[in-house]
């Protein structure tokens, strides 16, 4: 114990301990880290999904950036609210509030945390994918990463709205969870967007996830994402960041 | 030199005034006591001094500064400890020790200061497996650990044990004897009459005395507890009758008054002139007890009063 650090400014302390509290959340690094893969491999297990289709790709294919999105959206509905929620709910943000450290500095400190967790997943599940399923790397990779990096923040915008919201954790939790399915649908892990019925297609491409999908896809296959997809994703992160920001208490 | 200066401070939340209008100053090194009853006004007071209630009126200055606009350079210089405020369930002692520490430019030795309040043996754990009192111990470390100029505790040693509660008087009294400024919200008279230079008594959002605690003492109107034990029958109307004797009753086989200084002599010759006798006869210093429940008591008879 080195109590004697005071080159350390706050901001970096806060964000050193609530580093190392996130690793202490087994269930927590589960669903961001391990599920996401999991799910990858199982879906992978089924052979029709491994099947070269007309167009030469192969639904596993497709599952690679869905199963990332998903690391997203459990890092920012249910991880994010649930944390943000509690530190207010118990006075964590007001204890911070009088000392030198901005309780705003702890709110980064967990938008950053679960970015990187996000971050990590993913190069976890296209590892996988790659070694385990001979999934081909996205063939305009840096549209794809531009497509991923505002999926999280799209994601964590959510999270940020719900926590804002919500006037105690057990609400945050229950709007999360209602979100996650929400954003699970858009994002295709159930019928992946561009095998969804037209119609459908159409209202999921106005959603947040559902234009990062389509997103994603055509990035995978060397393409740049349609604007009108990238606005979407935009718009909906802004929109619901400014939510965020505008109700958000410090106080229960 | 003043180092908190309250005036006229006024808080309402809806429909409930917190705090109706308090003044007061505490100067720099000394030891405030606030006392009061539930819901009298301590605690906004005390987050209004914080800067984490915003008044709805009147001015508060810590240090020269204005909690409210000059928040990151009172932070500084301010150590709070909160009723109700809990750490991340996870964190270790020595975590939040040194993640506090970190927020000051020179901090104390959090490892000292969690040896001198008995958290020695707890460094390695983490906060939800504390107890109660280890808590509230932890917390008032953390808000003396950037070596504060002032300090703020509210429900100072509420949920402690006896000796934990002398370790944290022993630690308050080292940090004032630093020169640190101390506001501290207390409920045991013990504690206030030990610690504090003076003490504030709240009742509903009011400031309804502030002197010393001895001040306190003697400026009830029957400072004087007497009590003997008569071998026979006594006229209590004829005592109470004297000018000075503020009641008396029986209690138990003896007889119990409160009187001025004064009014004791004329006790002790009304009993002679009507030849009783008796044993055990005290004279007392009425206790800061007292003094707190007659000043506080008399404000709520006047209150009720007014809305009667």
């Amino acid at each position: 114990m080195s109590t004697t650090t005071s080159s350390a400014g706050p901001a970096r302390a806060v964000l050193a301990a609530e580093a190392r509290l996130f690793l202490r959340e087994p269930a927590t690094l589960f669903w961001i880290l391990g599920f996401p893969t999991l799910l990858l491999v199982v879906l992978g297990a089924i052979p029709s999904f491994r099947e070269t289709g007309p167009d030469g790709t192969r639904v596993i294919d497709f599952y690679v950036p869905i199963t990332i999105m998903l690391a997203a959206i459990t890092a920012g509905v249910q991880s994010v609210p649930a944390v943000v929620s509690t530190y207010r709910e118990r006075g964590v943000l007001r204890r911070i509030a009088t000392t030198p450290a901005r309780p705003g500095q702890l709110l980064s400190a967990q938008y950053a945390i679960h970015a990187a967790a996000v971050v990590v997943a993913g190069v976890i599940v296209t590892a996988v994918g790659r070694v385990v399923y001979d999934v081909p790397l996205p063939e305009a990779p840096l549209p794809y990463l531009l497509v991923l990096g505002l999926v999280v923040a799209a994601s964590l915008a959510t999270g940020g709205a719900i926590a804002s919201l919500a006037s105690t954790a057990k609400v945050a939790a229950a709007i999360g969870t209602a979100a996650f399915f929400v954003l699970m649908f858009t994002s295709g892990v159930w019928l992946p967007v561009p095998a969804m019925p037209d119609v459908m297609a159409d209202i999921v491409r106005l959603t947040p996830l559902g234009a990062a999908a389509l997103g994603l896809e055509a990035a995978q296959l060397g393409d740049w994402p349609a604007w009108r997809d990238l606005v979407v994703v935009v718009l909906w992160t802004g929109g619901l960041g400014a939510v965020a920001v505008r109700f958000f208490r410090w106080d229960s | 030199m003043t180092m908190i200066e309250v005036r006229g401070l006024r808080k309402t939340f809806g429909d409930v005034v917190a705090v109706d209008d308090i003044s007061l100053s505490v100067e720099e090194g000394e030891i405030l006591g606030v006392l009061g009853p539930n819901g009298a006004g301590k605690t906004t007071t005390v987050e209004s001094i914080a800067g984490l209630v915003r008044p709805d009126t009147g001015t508060v200055r810590v240090a020269g500064l204005d909690p409210l606009t000059r928040r990151r350079e009172l932070t500084r210089v301010l150590g709070v400890q909160l009723q109700e405020a809990a750490l991340q369930d996870k964190i270790t002692v020595a975590e939040a020790l040194d993640l506090y520490a970190a927020f000051y430019e020179r901090p104390a030795d959090g490892r000292e200061l969690a040896e001198g309040l008995g958290l020695g043996s707890k460094l390695d754990t983490r906060f939800a497996k504390l107890s109660g009192g280890q808590k509230q111990r932890l917390s008032i470390a953390l808000a003396l650990i950037g070596r504060p100029r002032v300090a703020l505790l509210d429900e100072l040693t509420t949920g402690l044990d006896p000796q934990s509660r002398r370790n944290v008087w022993e630690l308050v009294e080292r940090v004032r004897a630093d020169g640190t400024t101390i506001v501290l919200v207390t409920h045991f008279m013990e504690e206030a009459e030990r610690l504090c230079d003076r003490l504030a008594l709240i009742a509903g959002g009011r400031v309804v005395a502030i002197d010393t605690p001895a001040g306190l003492i003697s400026s009830t109107e029957a400072p004087t507890v007497m009590s003997f034990r008569p071998d026979g029958p006594v006229d209590l109307a004829r005592l109470t009758a004297i000018d000075g004797v503020a009641d008396a009753r029986e209690q138990g086989a003896g007889i119990e008054l409160r009187a001025t200084d004064g009014a004791v002599i004329e006790v002790l010759d009304r009993l002679r002139a009507d030849g009783v006798r008796f044993t055990q006869l005290r004279v007392v210093e009425s206790s800061l007890d007292d003094a707190y429940v007659r000043l506080v008591g008399a404000t709520r008879e006047e209150s009720e009063e007014v809305s009667a």
